[in-house]
Formats: structure tokens, C-alpha cells, sequence
């Protein structure tokens, strides 16, 4: 890059950093909605979270505690001028979104089989209590798995920038900003995981 | 290149927060298996918690940042607890 070009590293962190508050303030409210039915209807929550696959859940905890690993390294190498490793790491978060929708794809399915959907007439017959678990479900995980989607797009996106030289071992903002939001998925996980698929086995 | 930034976290710090995370999600799952009560929810908030602050501090480097970047992080968890809190105090307290 042309050395005319002023970089405000701090800035532009800063500015993911404000974004991914947003994030946190939107997912925040979905939280909300989740404790305050929570609240309301204690035993139809545990009824409704107790047909939700631990497995899946927990397989895909996994897969995304390990893609956040592969980004905070890949980091790493990328400044040591590993660039291959680096790109390694980061195909290998990419794939880790494609397990993780793939995972979800399939969790879906099996509960749309049942006729568990928003708007479904098995869903009418439910309690009420049942019936707004799994709409905010649908709901919260709906929307993060968007995130995952345009997570991934953005990580590829930044692979192509380092594989042309854009993003490299001096000047990194963009890998850095790209694994920001990557953790944020991560992190929006941690407390959907334990609330929705774990509430009393 | 940025004169900040000048750390570069090894792979190794990477790899012990990343067997935290796996051992913390571990615990999360066999809590449930008791029945506390609502007691479950908060062990179950409180692992979160301390998952999700490993993750801010070391995997988005934010132990390794300036002092504005940790006082808009508070800054924007208060605005979030304001939100819960005034949340709760009608639903929980609403006669």
C-alpha cells in the first residue's frame, strides 16, 4: 500500500468495537424476551427446552469455541508472516460455520418434521408458555445463524485479502475487525447454548 | 506499520483459554443435570459469564487494550443492565 494512506488503527477497532456494542444491545433484548417469559411460564420453558437436542447444541458449541481458537491464532500467524498457516486457520473457521449451519440445518428439519415452526397448528395446540419458547427459539438462533452465515462471508472475504497481500504481517485492521465479529457469534452461543438447550435435563 | 499493538499473543495462551472454554462448557452441561431450582439458570448465567469474559479478554485482546476501549465496554454492559434490570422491576414487582 501507498504510504499517502493514513491509517487509524485505533479508530477503526474502535468503530468495530461500537458495532459489535450494538450487537450486544440487539441480542441483549431477545435475552430479555427469553427471561421475562422465562419468569412467567417457569414449567412450560423446562417442558419446551427438554425437547431441544443437547447433542446439537453442544456439538455446536464445540465447533464455535474451536473456529474462535482458529481466528485469535490465525492472527498470530499472520504477524509472524505465516501466511499460509494463517489462511489454514482461517479456512478451517470457515468450515467450522458450514458445520455449524449443516448442524443446524438438520436440528431444524427434524423439529419442522415434528410440526414445531412459528405459525404451526401443533404449535396452536401447545401451552402458551411452549408456544413463545420456541418462537423466541426460532427467533434467537434464526438471527445468529445469520450471523454465522455473514461471519463467514466476511472471514472469506478477508482470506482473499490476505492471499492478494491487502491484509498482511504490517497492516492486519481488517483480519482483526473480521475475528471481532467472529467472537461476537461466539460469544452470543455461550449464552444461548446453556439457556435454550440446557434449562433442566 | 502501527507502533500500538506491538504484542502479538503466542499460540499457546490461544490454546489454554480455547481447554478453559471446552472444561467451563463441560461444567455447564453436567449442572444441569441437577435440579437447583432457579438456582440452575444463574450457575448457568454465572458459566456463561465467565466464558464469555475469556473469550473478550484474551481472544478479542481486550486485556490487552487502551482504557477507553474497556470504559465503552462497561459503558455499554451498563446500558444493558439498566435495560434488564428496569425490565424486571415491572415484570417481577407489577401488582
Amino acid at each position: 500500500m501507498s504510504g499517502h494512506l493514513h491509517k487509524d488503527y485505533t479508530g477503526a477497532k474502535f468503530g468495530m468495537w461500537l458495532f459489535l456494542f450494538t450487537e450486544v444491545l440487539l441480542f441483549g433484548g431477545l435475552f430479555i424476551l427469553y427471561g421475562v417469559y422465562l419468569a412467567r411460564y417457569p414449567k412450560e420453558f423446562v417442558m419446551a427446552g427438554s425437547q431441544l437436542n443437547v447433542w446439537f447444541g453442544g456439538a455446536n458449541t464445540l465447533v464455535l469455541l474451536t473456529s474462535s481458537l482458529f481466528v485469535a491464532m490465525s492472527i498470530t500467524a499472520l504477524r509472524r508472516g505465516a501466511k499460509r498457516l494463517c489462511l489454514g486457520l482461517l479456512g478451517g473457521t470457515v468450515a467450522c460455520a458450514a458445520i455449524f449451519m449443516i448442524n443446524k440445518f438438520f436440528e431444524w428439519s427434524a423439529k419442522i418434521h415434528h410440526g414445531i415452526y412459528p405459525g404451526s397448528a401443533h404449535l396452536k395446540e401447545m401451552l402458551p408458555g411452549e408456544m413463545v419458547f420456541f418462537n423466541i427459539y426460532y427467533l434467537t438462533t434464526g438471527l445468529h445463524g445469520i450471523h454465522v452465515v455473514i461471519g463467514a462471508i466476511v472471514l472469506s472475504w478477508t482470506m482473499v485479502f490476505i492471499k492478494t497481500g491487502r491484509v498482511n504481517a504490517g497492516d492486519w485492521v481488517i483480519l482483526e475487525n473480521a475475528g471481532l465479529y467472529w467472537h461476537l457469534v461466539d460469544l452470543i452461543w455461550i449464552f444461548i447454548f446453556p439457556l435454550y438447550y440446557l434449562i433442566l435435563h | 506499520m502501527p507502533e500500538e499493538h506491538a504484542h502479538i499473543i503466542p499460540y499457546r495462551t490461544f490454546l489454554l483459554v480455547w481447554v478453559a472454554l471446552l472444561v467451563l462448557t463441560g461444567l455447564t452441561i453436567r449442572a444441569a443435570q441437577f435440579h437447583f431450582g432457579a438456582l440452575n439458570v444463574w450457575i448457568a448465567l454465572g458459566i456463561a459469564t465467565l466464558k464469555s469474559s475469556l473469550v473478550v479478554a484474551v481472544f478479542m485482546h481486550m486485556k490487552y487494550e487502551q482504557p477507553l476501549f474497556k470504559l465503552t465496554l462497561l459503558s455499554a454492559l451498563a446500558i444493558l443492565a439498566i435495560f434488564v434490570g428496569m425490565t424486571f422491576l415491572d415484570v417481577l414487582y407489577r401488582s
